[in-house]
C-alpha cells in the first residue's frame, strides 16, 4: 500500500468533494458552507489517522528512508517518496495541526467558505508532499506550489493590508526559490541523478558546494525566516486569518529548517562547516534583535510573529552546530514551536474574534471574565518562554548544549534570548490578562466555548507530553540524526584533518 | 528522385493547399455558409495532421523540402494549434457582426506557410514559407475591418513585417553570395571555412529577420500594438503557432547551416534572450490591457526559448521545442479565455475588467489562473516544465549567468501574473458577464486541463518526441 501517497493526496479527495458540493449545490448557501466545513474536517481527520498509522509502522531503528515509492516520471526524473526519522514527525505535525486549523476557522470564516476549505486542503497536500518527496524536482514542485494556496488565503481572507502582505509573501519566497532551482538544475546536470538519497552520498567539490549551499540558503533562509530576510513574516502573519497564521507559523516555517537538514547539511557538509559562523552570527542577531523588536510591538499578533523569528534563530544555530544534541534540539524546537506558536496564534484569534482588534492597549484584566482562557494562554506563554515541563524547554536546552560545544559565544548570546523571551511574553501576558478591566467594552467578553476548548485540548496535551516525555520523539529521530551527524562529521573531518 | 516521390513527401502541404483553394471556390459560391467553410477547414487541418504523423522521412525537391522528426513534431503542433483557432474565432466574429468566410481559409494558408517554414531546407523555401505565413497573418490581423484598432494593427504588422522580410532577404542574398549556394548543407561547408566574415554578416541579417518574426528583443516593438488591436482569437493564433514555426526554422538554419559557427551566433542569441527577458518582465509591469500584458509576457517567454536554443546543443534544441509546445498551450488557452469573455457585448480586455471573475465565471477564472501560474513558471503547471528544460540546457552548456538572469527575470514577471490573479480573486465584481460561446469555453477549459494536470502524465512521451525532433535539427 503506497501509504505516503495516500497521506499526501487524501486531502485532495476533500477538495474534490467540496468541488462537487460547489457545483451541484446552491452558491453561497449556508448548507453548502456547512457541508464543505464538515468535508474538510473529516478529510483532515482521515489524513491524521493515516499519519498516525505511518508513525506506528515506522521502524525507528532504520536510519534510512522507509515507505519508499518510486516510479519513473520524465527526462530521467522520478516520482519518489519516502520518510526517515527527520521527516516523519513533520508529516505527523502537519496532519495534527490541520484539523485544528479547520476547526478554528469554523465560525471566523464566513465568506467563500468552500474556496477557503479547498485552499487549506490543497496546502496540506503540498506541505506533506514537501516532507515526503525524495526527488529534487518533485520536492521543488511541492515547495513552490505551496505558495499559491497561501497567497490566496492571505489575499482573500486577510485583514486590511492583505494584498500587500500576500504579494510580499509570494515574491520574497519566489526569489529565494528560483536560486535554489538553479542549484537543483546544476546538481542534476553534473551528477545525472535527481534522487535525494543518492545525492546525500554524492561528494561535491568543496568550491561547488559553496555556491550550491548559498543558493539553497537563499531559499531556506527566506522560508525560515532568518534575520535579515524575515520582514515578510510579520506582515503575512498580521494580515492572515487566524488559521492561516497557525499554519504559517506551525508548518510552513518548518520547511526551511527541514530543507537545511535534508539538503544543506548532508549534501554540502564542507560549505555548511564553512558558513556555520555566518549562520551562528545571523541566528544570534535574530534571537536578540527580534526579541527586542517583539518587546516594542503594540499588536499581539505581530509580537508573536517576531517571537517566532527569534525561536527559529535557535533552530538554525542548532542545525549548523553539526552535533547530535544540536540537531535533535533543532528538530525538537521545530515540533514544539509548531504546537506552541500555533496555540498562541489561536489564543490571539480567540480575543480577536470577540473584539476585532489585536491592540495590546485595548485589552487588560481578561482574567476576571475569562479564567479558562487565562489559564490556557498562560500555559502556552510559558511554553514559549521555555519553562521546564513544557516542550519549549527541551528544545531550547538541547539546542543550547549543542551550540555551546562549537561556539560558546553564540550559545551565551542565544541564552540571553531566553531571558528576553520571558520579558516580552510576561509583559504581554500581564498587559492582556492581569489587572482590572479598564475598557468598558470588555465587560461582556465571554470565556472559551466548548469548540475552542476542544481545539486547545490536543495542543495542551501535546505540549505537556512533549515536555515530559521527550524520549518519545528522540526514539523516532535518533537513528536518522545520528547517521546525519556521522556523515557530516566524517566529511568535514576529511576537510580539516 | 521522381516527381511523384517528391510529391509524396509534401502530402500535408498538398492537402492544405488544395483544401484551401477548393474551399475558397466553395465559399465564393455559397458565401453565407461561413460555419460550413470553417468546420471544413478544421477537417482539412486535422487531415494534414494525420498525413504529417504518418509521413515517411526524406528530402524532396532537391533539398528544398525536408521531412524529418523535427518537421513532423512542429507541424503536428502547428496544425493543431491552427485548427483550434477556427471554432474559437467564428462565434467571436459573429457576435461582432463580421461575416466573412475567408478567415478560415487564411488560417489554412498561414498553416501551410508555417509548415513550409519548418520543412525548409534552403533559403528559397525558407523565404517562401515565411512570406506565405506572414501575408495571411497580416490580413487576419485586420480582419475586423470596421474596427480602427484592428486596421491599425494590420497595417503596423504589415509595414514592420515587410521591413523584417527585407532584412531577412538581404541576409539571405549575402549568404548566397558568399556561400555560393542556398542549401543549408552547402552553406555549412562554407561557414566552416576560416574566412567567413561575409557569411556571418549575412547570418546576422537573417537572425534579425527571424528575431522579428518571433518578437525577440530588440525586434519586439510591434508585438504589443498588434496583439492589442488584432481580434482576440486571431491573437490566439499568432501568439502560438507562428512562433513555434519561426523558432524551429531558427534552429534549423543555425543547426544545419551554421553549426560550425556556433560560437559566433551563440553570443548574439544569449544577448537577445537576456534582452527579451528583461523587456518582457519590466515593461509588462505597467500594462493595464491584458492583451498588451500578454504580449510582453510572450516577449519574455520567447527570450527563454532563445536561451534554450543559444546553448547550441541537441539538449538546447529539445528544450526549445518542449518550451514552445508547452507555452503554446498556455497562450492559446489564455486568449481563448479572453475570447470567451464579454460584458454587455463589449470585450473584456483590461485588468480591471477581470475584477471578481472568480465569482462570475469560476471555471474561466480558474483556467486563467492556471495559465497565469503556468506562464509564471510555477510547478507543476506546464510552463514550469518548459522552463525546467531551458534552464537545464543553458546550465549544462555553461551559460549559468544568463540562466540565473532568466530565473530572476521570471520573479520580476511574476508580479504581473500575480496582479491578474489578485484582480480575479480578491476584488469585487463590477457586474455580470455574458454567457461565453460554447466553443471558446470548451477550448479554454481543455487547454487548462492540458496545462495541469494532463501535462504531468504526458511529459514522458512529449520528452521522447521532442528529443527525436531535436536530434534531427543538426545541432551538435
Amino acid at each position: 500500500m503506497p501509504l505516503l501517497s495516500l497521506i499526501t493526496y487524501a486531502p485532495l479527495l476533500g477538495v474534490a468533494g467540496i468541488l462537487l458540493v460547489r457545483l451541484f449545490g446552491k452558491a453561497d448557501s449556508a448548507a453548502g458552507d456547512n457541508a464543505s466545513r464538515w468535508i474538510a474536517f473529516a478529510t483532515t481527520l482521515v489524513t491524521l489517522a493515516l499519519s498516525v498509522l505511518l508513525v506506528a509502522q515506522f521502524d525507528p531503528k532504520n536510519p534510512g528512508f522507509q515507505f519508499v515509492e518510486e516510479a519513473p516520471w520524465f527526462a530521467g526524473l522520478y516520482y519518489r517518496m519516502g520518510v526517515d526519522g527527520i521527516s516523519v514527525l513533520f508529516v505527523l505535525l502537519t496532519a495534527f495541526l490541520m484539523p485544528l486549523c479547520i476547526a478554528a476557522s469554523w465560525k471566523s470564516i464566513e465568506t467563500r467558505v468552500p474556496e477557503y476549505m479547498m485552499a487549506f486542503l490543497l496546502l496540506e497536500t503540498l506541505v506533506i508532499g514537501v516532507f515526503c518527496a525524495l526527488d529534487l524536482v518533485l520536492f521543488y514542485a511541492f515547495f513552490e506550489f505551496g505558495l499559491v494556496p497561501m497567497f490566496l488565503i492571505i489575499g482573500i481572507w486577510g485583514g486590511q493590508r492583505r494584498v500587500y502582505a500576500a504579494f510580499k509573501f509570494f515574491l520574497y519566497t519566489l526569489l529565494g526559490s528560483v536560486l535554489m532551482l538553479a542549484a537543483i538544475l546544476f546538481m542534476i546536470g553534473t551528477t545525472g541523478t535527481s534522487s535525494i538519497p543518492e545525492l546525500m552520498t554524492h561528494h561535491f567539490d568543496p568550491n561547488v558546494q559553496t555556491w550550491l549551499w548559498l543558493a539553497f540558503f537563499a531559499s531556506f533562509a527566506v522560508k525560515m525566516p532568518m534575520w535579515p530576510v524575515h520582514t515578510w513574516l510579520p506582515d503575512a502573519h498580521v494580515e492572515a486569518p487566524t488559521a492561516g497564521s497557525v499554519f504559517l507559523a506551525g508548518i510552513l516555517l518548518k520547511m526551511g529548517g527541514y530543507g537545511f537538514l535534508r539538503f544543506s547539511l548532508p549534501m554540502f557538509p564542507n560549505a555548511s562547516d564553512l558558513f556555520a559562523p555566518l549562520v551562528f552570527g545571523l541566528s544570534a542577531i535574530a534571537v536578540v534583535y527580534t526579541s527586542l523588536v517583539a518587546f516594542r510591538q503594540t499588536d499581539v499578533k505581530k509580537l508573536i510573529a517576531y517571537s517566532s523569528v527569534a525561536h527559529m534563530g535557535l533552530v538554525t544555530m542548532g542545525i549548523f552546530s553539526g552535533n547530535a544534541q544540536g540537531e535533535q534540539g533543532a528538530i525538537y524546537q521545530m515540533l514544539s514551536h509548531g504546537l506552541i506558536s500555533g496555540a498562541l496564534f489561536l489564543c490571539v484569534g480567540v480575543i480577536y474574534d470577540r473584539m476585532h482588534t489585536r491592540e495590546i492597549k485595548f485589552y487588560g484584566g481578561l482574567v476576571t471574565r475569562m479564567p479558562v482562557y487565562a489559564a490556557v494562554f498562560m500555559l502556552f506563554a510559558m511554553g514559549n518562554v521555555g519553562l521546564p515541563g513544557t516542550s519549549g524547554f527541551v528544545g531550547e536546552i538541547l539546542t543550547m548544549v549543542g551550540v555551546y560545544q562549537v561556539s560558546t559565544w553564540t550559545a551565551i548570546v542565544a541564552a540571553s534570548g531566553v531571558i528576553l523571551s520571558a520579558v516580552y511574553m510576561l509583559t504581554l501576558y500581564r498587559a492582556v490578562v492581569f489587572g482590572t478591566i479598564t475598557n468598558p467594552k470588555l465587560e461582556t467578553i465571554t470565556d472559551l466555548n466548548w469548540r475552542e476548548i476542544a481545539i486547545f485540548a490536543p495542543l495542551i496535551v501535546g505540549t505537556l507530553y512533549l515536555g515530559l516525555q521527550p524520549n518519545s520523539v528522540f526514539d523516532l529521530t535518533s537513528a536518522s540524526v545520528d547517521q546525519l551527524v556521522q556523515v557530516y562529521q566524517a566529511a568535514i573531518g576529511g576537510a580539516h584533518p | 528522385m521522381t516527381f511523384s516521390a517528391n510529391l509524396a513527401l509534401a502530402i500535408p502541404e498538398l492537402i492544405l493547399a488544395i483544401g484551401a483553394l477548393s474551399l475558397l471556390v466553395a465559399g465564393a459560391f455559397a458565401p453565407a455558409q461561413t460555419r460550413m467553410v470553417g468546420w471544413a477547414s478544421v477537417l482539412v487541418l486535422l487531415g494534414a495532421t494525420v498525413a504529417t504523423a504518418t509521413q515517411p522521412f526524406g528530402v524532396a525537391f532537391s533539398g528544398g523540402l525536408i521531412s524529418d522528426a523535427a518537421a513532423t513534431f512542429a507541424k503536428v503542433a502547428i496544425y493543431l494549434a491552427s485548427a483550434v483557432v477556427i471554432p474559437l474565432a467564428q462565434p467571436w466574429f459573429e457576435r461582432r457582426g463580421v461575416k466573412v468566410f475567408e478567415f478560415p481559409i487564411l488560417v489554412l494558408l498561414a498553416a501551410l506557410g508555417m509548415g513550409m517554414m519548418v520543412s525548409a531546407g534552403d533559403l528559397i523555401s525558407l523565404y517562401i514559407g515565411i512570406e506565405l505565413q506572414s501575408l495571411a497573418l497580416y490580413v487576419l490581423a485586420a480582419m475586423h475591418r470596421d474596427n480602427a484598432k484592428a486596421s491599425e494593427a494590420g497595417l503596423k504588422y504589415f509595414v514592420l513585417g515587410a521591413l523584417s522580410s527585407g532584412l531577412l532577404l538581404y541576409g539571405a542574398s549575402l549568404i548566397y553570395g558568399f556561400a555560393g549556394s542556398t542549401h543549408f548543407s552547402e552553406i555549412a561547408q562554407a561557414a566552416g571555412a576560416p574566412e567567413n566574415t561575409g557569411l556571418l554578416f549575412g547570418l546576422v541579417f537573417l537572425i534579425c529577420g527571424i528575431a522579428f518574426k518571433v518578437s525577440a528583443a530588440p525586434f519586439h516593438m510591434w508585438t504589443p500594438d498588434v496583439y492589442e488591436g488584432a481580434p482576440t482569437p486571431i491573437v490566439a493564433l499568432f501568439a502560438a503557432a507562428p512562433k513555434l514555426a519561426a523558432m524551429v526554422l531558427f534552429a534549423r538554419v543555425l543547426g544545419d547551416g551554421f553549426a560550425t559557427a556556433a560560437d559566433q551566433w551563440q553570443q548574439i542569441l544569449v544577448i537577445m534572450a537576456m534582452a527579451s527577458v528583461a523587456v518582457g518582465a519590466f515593461a509588462g509591469l505597467v500594462q493595464s490591457n491584458l492583451k498588451r500584458l500578454w504580449a510582453y509576457s510572450s516577449i519574455a517567454n520567447i527570450g527563454y526559448a532563445v536561451l534554450g536554443l543559444s546553448s547550441g546543443t541537441t539538449e538546447g534544441a529539445q528544450a526549445m521545442l518542449m518550451f514552445m509546445v508547452l507555452y503554446m498551450i498556455d497562450v492559446t488557452g489564455f486568449f481563448a479565455c479572453l475570447a470567451a469573455l464579454s460584458r454587455g457585448g463589449r470585450s473584456m480586455e483590461t485588468l480591471q475588467d477581470m475584477a471578481g471573475l472568480i465569482k462570475e465565471r469560476p471555471a474561466i477564472a480558474l483556467a486563467m489562473t492556471v495559465f497565469a501560474l503556468s506562464a509564471l513558471g510555477l510547478p507543476p503547471f506546464s510552463g514550469f516544465f518548459g522552463k525546467y528544460y531551458v534552464f537545464k540546457a543553458a546550465l549544462d552548456a555553461g551559460l549559468w549567468g544568463p540562466a540565473v538572469f532568466g530565473l530572476v527575470g521570471s520573479v520580476v514577471a511574476a508580479f504581473y501574473y500575480l496582479k491578474l490573479i489578485k484582480v480575479m480573486w480578491f476584488d469585487p465584481s463590477p457586474g455580470a458577464t455574458d454567457k461565453p460561446p460554447v466553443e471558446a469555453n470548451t477550448i479554454a477549459l481543455t487547454s487548462a486541463l492540458f496545462a495541469f494536470p494532463v501535462v504531468i502524465v504526458a511529459l514522458h512521451s512529449l520528452d521522447m518526441l521532442a528529443e527525436r525532433a531535436a536530434r534531427a535539427l543538426g545541432l551538435a
